[in-house]
């Protein structure tokens, strides 16, 4: 062995510096360094290749890309299409003229968004993929020689117009957002924000859209709204009391006056109502803010915030839309009296409507959050499938025994507590009503939870703004979105 | 219409392009002469069928006679060129003139396309300094005296180089180019060709400890004169030459070892010492989050070959003029951009065709002299070529080196195609020897000469 290192060794000493006298082979040295110029130029190509089939695709979107404007002359964009193959936007070329259609009005107006004066939504996010053509050959030639466009690719999403209808019927008349998601696949079934706009008449209303400041209907109030979550966020303060007293979170008691101070801050429950003697599970179906502050106060800010870190506040949302990032702002070093207000989810926490829809789902589909989409697949004008998502497990919240804990809380508070509205027989649902305070007048209403706890299928949040308690306002449009995905028997055609 | 004929031709372009790839690879394969001679006409009708179709879509676009003028003139010019090389010399290389030709009209077509005046401006210096350097095969195979100059190759490079302190001008950052009378040069450019010389005429025979003493140190002069004139690419670029060349002269691996390891420190200091190498290297590792700033041309350049594809755009379809010095440097992109990749693809098995044709030369070749010579062009051919790709597709750093006769460039296209006479020249002297030694065999076997030949055929 040691002989043979020897050996080895000295091979390697005999190349560095070759003996004196040694008969020079120029002709072999130069043939070892040709063969180390090749495998450098393979590992060129090989970089070349993976670039052009993994990375280019995502690269070339990118909004400096000004190539794109350059496609729009030779392409006529493409459609976007919902899951049940109903046409949501779509362009056609008359004399010349072209013209992009949006069928559904102001329905789909936030979520498919618009191609002129800027761009936003859908629109704005697959703009390559609606400007890049794989018709077949024999079309783009005939379109060639004819000088007609090339049709762009499909954009199929996920959508169900249906269902979009339901959620868009049910917010009428109200300001806020809705949004739906199927919890198992991460597929996103309906987005709607309020107040909204007609996408086919903006020429007209731009200029009256934009001095309207005080409506902001061009925002996405789903992934761009941040709103103070209010007893929707005790899910996540219920959570990570469980994981701090594993043994003993059964055994928390209170006795609710309606009201009590906590590290001098004076904290009450919803109109002052009195909830008796509660424990975790009843506190919570009843929204009793007292209990929750006191046990709030007992938490190790540093894993709570470590905790938040987890189900992503301050941290970046992937998904198709662009997603304002949700904020909170408690950790080891904040003041004891920041508490308090935080635990109900007032102070400073703001999130999007998107966000609390996300957490839900990872709650319901027992820990994991799957990564959203909105987008199922590309298609060529022909119906060729150029893209696929596959869905894919993005993060875990929580381990599998918390969410199950969870999940029967959520449940209590639709058999008896603030969710009573949701409370049918024709299928099951839990989740979490909200009443968030803000600057104005009126609390923002707010429900977020899922149907059929047995085999989550669907996660509903609704928000409407400046209308009051959640149990009143949000539970019973969630209601109606819930009948709807039932009455159509979605949960038969999707799952 | 346009955008269908250009589709159209980038087709039939790919598949010639990827035919003559191959056949710079199974010209060394064992065959008939007869064979040989029609692979050869077989790349030279291509070529010209490329140079044909792409200027007919360049017409089509803008049906401006000057570009049917600027067609006729260079397929003339090109036509002529070749039949005068052959006739002139008759043991010429005709695959080399075949690659030089074509790699010359690809990047007429790309400057045509990019730029006019500067592809006539191009022209203009391709026929000049073509026909200059026709007369230096003729020159080398008598010039026994040239393996004698040594050092002085040395000196008079270092000079030359370091002319640029005195009547330099900076352009895009670096300060290294002359200017005299109207006439701009980069010395770095041709004083290559010395240092190759100078290398090999200093390793000709096994060197002394003195000898190496003094190539070290002469080399180390030019990679420093490089360093200050923040041409970043060119000190590179000989560093790669002397390190190469040392090793093949002497088969010590510590060169190969030494100068790897050296390299990595070097880059190192000057990753430090030297804010635009920091730039460049962050524009590497990240260009998407200051797109605005440096990171603006790598980015642009990935952007024109990731939206061209496999297939192209198409010539004249694309916005190659997006891209800061899409002529010189960035050329590459433009290409992979309109042409397609597997077209760019293509083009990068034709430099390692004409790489590996350098690299029998030098094996051909018996004196030790001529064939360091010609290795040391191999590996600064071959290694320009990798610098620059390498560089436009974020594979490496980019180093702002100029793709081998296709990047726009009066200094860059001159001294290449001197090389490639250089390489003609060899080439013919190597061809010469081997017709002397088939003679002297045919003696030998006729006569009893017992003498050992191994040594001369080594």
């Amino acid at each position: 062995m040691r002989r043979h290192n020897e050996s080895a060794v000295t091979q390697l000493l005999s190349w560095l510096v070759p003996k004196r006298g040694k008969k020079l082979r120029t002709n072999r040295y130069m043939f070892h360094t040709s063969l180390l110029v090749v495998l450098l130029f393979l590992a060129l190509i090989g970089y070349i290749v993976k670039f052009t089939i993994y990375d280019a695709d995502d690269i070339i979107t990118s909004p400096y890309n000004k190539r794109t404007t350059a496609l729009s002359e030779r392409i006529l964009r493409g459609s976007i299409k919902s899951a049940n193959d109903k046409v949501l936007a779509e362009s056609s070329e008359e004399d010349g003229e072209i013209t992009r259609d949006y069928p559904y009005e102001e329905m789909f107006a936030h979520v498919v968004g618009y191609a002129t004066h800027g761009k936003a939504g859908l629109e704005s996010a697959f703009n390559y993929e609606l400007l890049a053509s794989h018709e077949d050959l024999v079309t783009q030639l005939k379109n060639g020689i004819s000088g007609k466009k090339s049709t762009g690719d499909t954009i199929v999403t996920t959508l169900d117009t249906r269902l979009q209808k339901a959620a868009y019927n049910a917010l009428e008349g109200y300001r806020g957002a809705i949004v739906a998601i199927e919890p198992i696949t991460g597929k996103v079934r309906a987005m709607v924000s309020k107040p909204d706009f007609d996408p086919n008449e903006l020429d007209d209303i731009w200029e009256e859209i934009n001095s309207d400041e005080s409506n902001s209907c061009l925002l996405n109030r789903c992934t761009q709204g941040l709103y103070p979550p209010g007893s929707t966020y005790k899910l996540v303060t219920a959570l990570e009391y469980i994981e701090e007293n594993e043994n003993s979170y059964e055994d928390f008691e209170y006795k609710c006056s309606g009201e009590t101070i906590v590290d001098s801050v004076h904290i009450s429950c919803y109109k002052d109502e009195v909830h008796g003697n509660v424990d975790l599970d009843s506190a919570f179906a009843e929204s009793c803010n007292t209990a929750f502050v006191t046990l709030g106060s007992t938490l190790n800010l540093k894993k709570y915030a470590s905790l938040n870190e987890k189900c992503l506040f301050d941290q970046k949302i992937p998904f198709d839309l662009s997603v304002k990032k949700s904020r909170f702002d408690l950790d080891e070093r904040s003041q004891k009296s920041e508490v308090p207000q935080t635990v109900i989810g007032q102070g400073n926490t703001l999130m999007t409507p998107f966000h609390n829809a996300l957490i839900m789902c990872a709650t319901a589909n027992d820990g994991i959050m799957m990564k959203p989409y909105l987008v199922d697949k590309i298609e060529s004008a022909d119906g060729v499938t150029v893209k696929e998502t596959k869905s894919e497990e993005y993060t875990t919240l929580m381990n599998a025994d918390d969410a199950k804990k969870l999940q029967k809380m959520l449940r209590e508070v639709v058999t008896d507590g603030t969710g009573h509205a949701l409370d049918t027989d024709e299928y099951t649902v839990a989740g979490k009503t909200g009443t968030a305070e803000n600057e104005k007048e009126n609390a923002h209403s707010w429900f977020v939870g899922y149907s059929n706890i047995e085999d989550p299928d669907l996660v509903v949040c609704v928000i409407v703004e400046n209308t009051g308690a959640g149990s009143k306002y949000a539970a019973p449009i969630a209601k109606k979105i819930f009948d709807s995905y039932y009455n159509n028997e979605m949960d038969k055609m999707y799952r | 219409m346009l955008n269908l004929v250009s589709t159209g031709s980038n087709y039939i372009i790919m598949i010639m392009c990827a035919i003559y790839a191959i056949s710079c690879f199974t010209i060394f394969l064992p065959s008939s002469e007869e064979r040989q001679v029609k692979r050869m006409d077989r790349q030279e009708l291509f070529m010209f069928l490329f140079h044909f179709l792409c200027y007919g879509v360049l017409f089509c676009q803008t049906f401006d006679v000057k570009i049917i003028v600027l067609y006729v003139a260079q397929a003339l010019f090109f036509k002529l060129l070749i039949f005068i090389y052959e006739h002139l010399y008759l043991d010429c290389s005709r695959i080399l003139m075949n690659h030089t030709c074509f790699l010359l009209l690809i990047g007429f077509v790309m400057l045509t396309r990019l730029s006019f005046d500067k592809a006539i401006k191009q022209f203009a210096i391709v026929v000049v300094s073509s026909l200059v350097v026709l007369i230096i095969p003729f020159f080398m195979e008598k010039a026994y005296w040239l393996k004698r100059l040594r050092w002085i190759y040395g000196l008079i490079g270092l000079l030359f180089l370091a002319l640029v302190f005195v009547i330099g001008t900076t352009k895009n950052g670096s300060t290294n180019w002359i200017s005299f009378g109207g006439f701009a040069l980069q010395p770095m450019e041709f004083v290559k060709i010395a240092f190759v010389f100078f290398i090999a005429a200093m390793m000709e025979k096994p060197a002394d400890s003195k000898r190496m003493f003094v190539t070290i140190l002469f080399s180390a002069c030019h990679v420093l004169v490089l360093i200050m004139e923040k041409d970043l690419g060119g000190a590179l670029l000989y560093f790669v030459i002397f390190v190469f060349m040392c090793y093949a002269a002497t088969g010590r691996g510590i060169y190969l070892f030494g100068g790897l390891s050296l390299g990595v420190l070097a880059g190192k200091l000057a990753y430090t010492l030297f804010t635009h190498v920091r730039v460049r290297f962050e524009a590497w590792l990240d260009p998407w989050s200051i797109i605005e700033g440096r990171g603006y041309q790598i980015a642009q350049s990935l952007f024109a070959i990731g939206t061209g594809g496999w297939f192209g755009m198409g010539l004249t379809q694309g916005r190659p003029s997006d891209i800061p010095v899409v002529e010189s440097d960035f050329i590459f992109s433009a290409i992979a951009e309109e042409f397609g990749i597997f077209f760019a693809i293509c083009l990068i098995l034709i430099y390692l065709g004409v790489f590996v044709h350098f690299l029998k030369i030098a094996m051909d070749v018996q004196g030790r002299f001529y064939k360091l010579v010609a290795y040391g062009f191999s590996i600064c051919f071959i290694f320009q070529v990798f610098l620059t790709i390498g560089g436009v597709t974020k594979f490496i750093p980019s180093t702002g080196v100029t793709l081998p006769l296709i990047s726009y460039g009066g200094s860059s296209v001159a001294s290449t195609l001197i090389i490639f006479a250089i390489m003609q020249g060899i080439f013919m002297i190597a061809y010469k020897e081997d017709e002397e030694d088939e003679e002297e065999n045919e003696q030998l076997e006729s006569g009893a000469g017992q003498k050992d030949l191994s040594a001369q055929t080594q």
